[in-house]
């Protein structure tokens, strides 16, 4: 009767303690789902979901707060993916946030700048340069066309451009075809 | 491995292995071989595109009215994103603006404009005379300046492609002869009119990679070519390079294909020659190396096939880079009667103009002009019956019928885990597809679709990384603020401690003099 009991509760020990040690071994930093939301979001760090930035609304997703409709950058696929991530029902954008639009950037015209540093500071991904009272212009390679950069400016000297696709990163368009297709 | 090819070369086609599919087509070469190669004149306008390569656009360096020499720099791709551009003749600039390319996109882009002034005057040369002493990487940074790509049709830089090949250790340097498109002489004529300078060009390629030793390979029926490559590599002072006579099997010219047939060894998927010791160039290439070092003459024209029944005489022809293509048909007789398409490049991989206004580039090959009777009226496209014949013909084993279905429905991570990548855009399952399925359409708009994800995805995480930094640095100078507002505060409170000392200390002298100045009660 007591060797059992002793053997049962010396395992029970024995798996106690190596739980206990995988806990603090193999902890996670920081929530996974939140990243993997992350990552299916276009980083425009617009806000138009109603979060200052793309992490705080993969983070209301993550939290149950926020849709997942509520990307406009990220259009219909983006929707696809979070759904499909995050094993929901996919759902058409959210009007209230906005439509989905081409990918632009945003150029000031440097001849009437009054260099208010405005933008700058609105910039969610520092793509503008400039100091107070010297021109300012925007590096086109880093902005994400979010337009965070019209609303402060006191001289309505920026501009969205519509990016057009040079020779460079042009493609084959989708062969036009009569029949649908489907699955051979 | 080493040894399986030098007894393979040595028996020149009994041991020669096999690649997964293809097809033999009906060659159509004859007609452009008749005449010899010949220089069409002068054109009264050259447009020479800034972009000629894959990758980046390059920065014109010269300004509208600018006088230039032949050979003179006129964009400059600074050797690490672009590749040179050079001007194709003496005269003047007369424009640096947007032009149609002769592109599939149908889009402009940036060229320079130049009148030639028919002196055809050269810049000063200085051939590099003693390249055999010079190191390898500064035949690379000759090559680079002279803008050589490669001109087989991927017009990938020569000189990245060399960088590849100094970081792997190169045993053999591989002359891509095979030209197996149908209808395409050019390396066939360049190789039957220029061999001492292929095999120049061979040497320098070899001297600068530190390869052991170099292999040609021609297709089986150049007979013509075959005896002038024999002739020349039998000359004295000839180097050592084998000659390979290779079954004329459609694409065998691709790249991986003939390492395949050479070598029995595949490339890795998403890896480069390099990987397997090899090093891969076209002959036309070569021969672009051999001007560039031994003359000096950078990139500026090339050999271009004008063929087709709907052109009266077919030929090759030597052309400036940035010459109207209707130039070019005009020399060759002009249009027959019932020319009904122009298309750049092959039958198979090529693609067809609305224009033929539009410039010769480095990556010009052919152009091929179809009667009525040849082009395939399009059939009405059909549902997928799965004969396999795709999967049976593809070069690169992929199974055509699956990657189609997969973006038909945009499942892009599926095609590219089922080796999208690898597609080398043949046409080969296209041409035996029993439904007339544009089966290399859709793998061309595929893989298009691939890169445009990865750049999103690539622009997504810099953005991120962005934000982040931002958002960090936004956190440090708050809390850096607060903490010196508390400082201050401290200082603040420090100070009221130090005037309450100093306000008793008054106090006590105010008291101290009040007691000392008190009258003295009188007697």
């Amino acid at each position: 009767m007591l060797i059992p009991i002793l053997t049962l509760m010396s395992l029970g020990l024995l798996f106690g303690l190596g739980l206990g040690w995988a806990s603090v071994r193999f902890r996670q930093q920081g929530d996974p789902v939140i990243d993997r939301i992350d990552a299916l979001l276009p980083q425009t760090q617009c806000g138009q979901c109603g979060y200052p930035g793309c992490r705080p609304y993969a983070e209301a997703i993550a939290s149950g707060e926020a849709d997942i409709n509520q990307c406009p950058p990220g259009g219909e696929a983006g929707v696809r993916a979070l759904a499909d991530l995050l094993g929901r029902e996919p759902k058409p954008l959210n009007p209230e946030h906005g439509e989905a639009s081409l990918p632009s950037v945003a150029v000031i015209d440097e001849a009437i700048c009054i260099g208010c540093t405005l933008c700058i500071q609105a910039c969610p991904v520092d793509a503008i340069v400039g100091a107070p009272k010297q021109m300012h212009t925007v590096i086109a390679a880093e902005c994400t066309g979010c337009d965070l950069c019209l609303p402060p400016c006191p001289v309505d000297c920026i501009e969205m451009v519509p990016h057009r696709p040079g020779a460079t990163d042009w493609h084959w368009p989708r062969p036009m075809t009569a029949h649908a297709g489907g699955r051979p | 491995m080493k040894q399986d090819l030098r007894r393979l070369t040595r028996a020149a086609g009994t041991r020669l292995h096999h690649f997964h599919g293809g097809l033999r087509l009906r060659h159509h070469k004859q007609q452009s071989c008749r005449l010899p190669v010949a220089r069409p004149p002068l054109p009264s306008r050259l447009t020479v595109p800034l972009q000629q390569h894959a990758g980046e656009t390059v920065a014109a360096c010269v300004q509208p009215g600018q006088r230039v020499l032949k050979g003179d720099l006129i964009g400059d791709g600074e050797c690490q994103r672009g590749v040179n551009v050079h001007a194709p003749t003496s005269g003047h600039v007369e424009a640096v603006s947007q032009h149609l390319l002769g592109h599939p996109s149908g889009l402009a882009g940036p060229c320079v404009v130049i009148r030639p002034d028919g002196a055809d005057q050269w810049r000063a040369r200085q051939p590099l005379d003693d390249w055999q002493s010079l190191a390898g990487s500064e035949l690379v940074q000759a090559i680079c300046q002279a803008g050589i790509v490669g001109l087989g049709g991927a017009v990938f830089p020569t000189h990245r492609k060399m960088h590849h090949g100094q970081a792997a250790r190169i045993h053999t340097l591989i002359l891509n002869g095979a030209e197996c498109e149908p209808f395409i002489s050019c390396d066939e004529m360049l190789m039957r009119e220029q061999p001492r300078k292929i095999l120049a060009g061979a040497r320098v390629l070899q001297h600068a990679i530190g390869a052991e030793r170099t292999v040609i390979a021609i297709e089986d029926q150049m007979g013509a070519v075959r005896e002038a490559l024999e002739a020349a590599i039998a000359e004295p002072g000839a180097a050592a390079i084998d000659l390979v006579c290779v079954p004329a099997i459609y694409p065998e010219g691709g790249e991986r294909q003939l390492i395949q047939v050479l070598t029995g060894q595949e490339v890795p998927s998403g890896g480069y020659p390099s990987d397997i010791g090899l090093l891969c160039q076209n002959v036309a290439t070569a021969a672009a190396v051999a001007d560039a070092i031994l003359e000096d003459r950078p990139l500026l024209e090339r050999y271009v096939t004008v063929t087709g029944s709907g052109v009266r005489e077919p030929r090759n022809v030597l052309a400036l880079v940035g010459t109207p293509i209707a130039d070019l048909i005009e020399f060759c007789g002009g249009y027959a009667p019932d020319a009904a398409r122009l298309v750049i490049g092959g039958p198979m991989m090529g693609y067809s103009l609305d224009s033929d206004a539009h410039p010769v580039v480095k990556a010009t090959n052919c152009v091929l002009v179809l009667c009525h009777d040849e082009i395939a009226s399009p059939q009405p496209e059909m549902p997928c019956i799965r004969c396999g014949e795709c999967a049976r013909v593809c070069p690169a084993q992929l199974l055509p019928q699956q990657l189609h279905w997969q973006i038909r429905n945009g499942l892009w991570e599926d095609a590219g885990a089922s080796g999208l990548r690898d597609c080398i855009e043949c046409g080969c399952c296209d041409f035996v597809c029993p439904s007339h399925i544009p089966l290399a359409q859709w793998f061309r708009h595929g893989k298009g679709e691939l890169r445009a994800r990865r750049r999103q995805q690539l622009a997504a995480d810099h953005a991120r990384e962005r934000y982040l930094t931002r958002e960090a640095r936004l956190a440090r100078q708050q809390a850096e603020r607060a903490e010196r507002m508390a400082q201050k505060k401290r200082a603040l409170r420090d100070d009221a401690a130090r005037q309450r000392k100093v306000a008793a200390a008054i106090g006590r002298a105010a008291r101290k003099r009040s007691a000392d100045s008190e009258p003295e009660p009188g007697p």
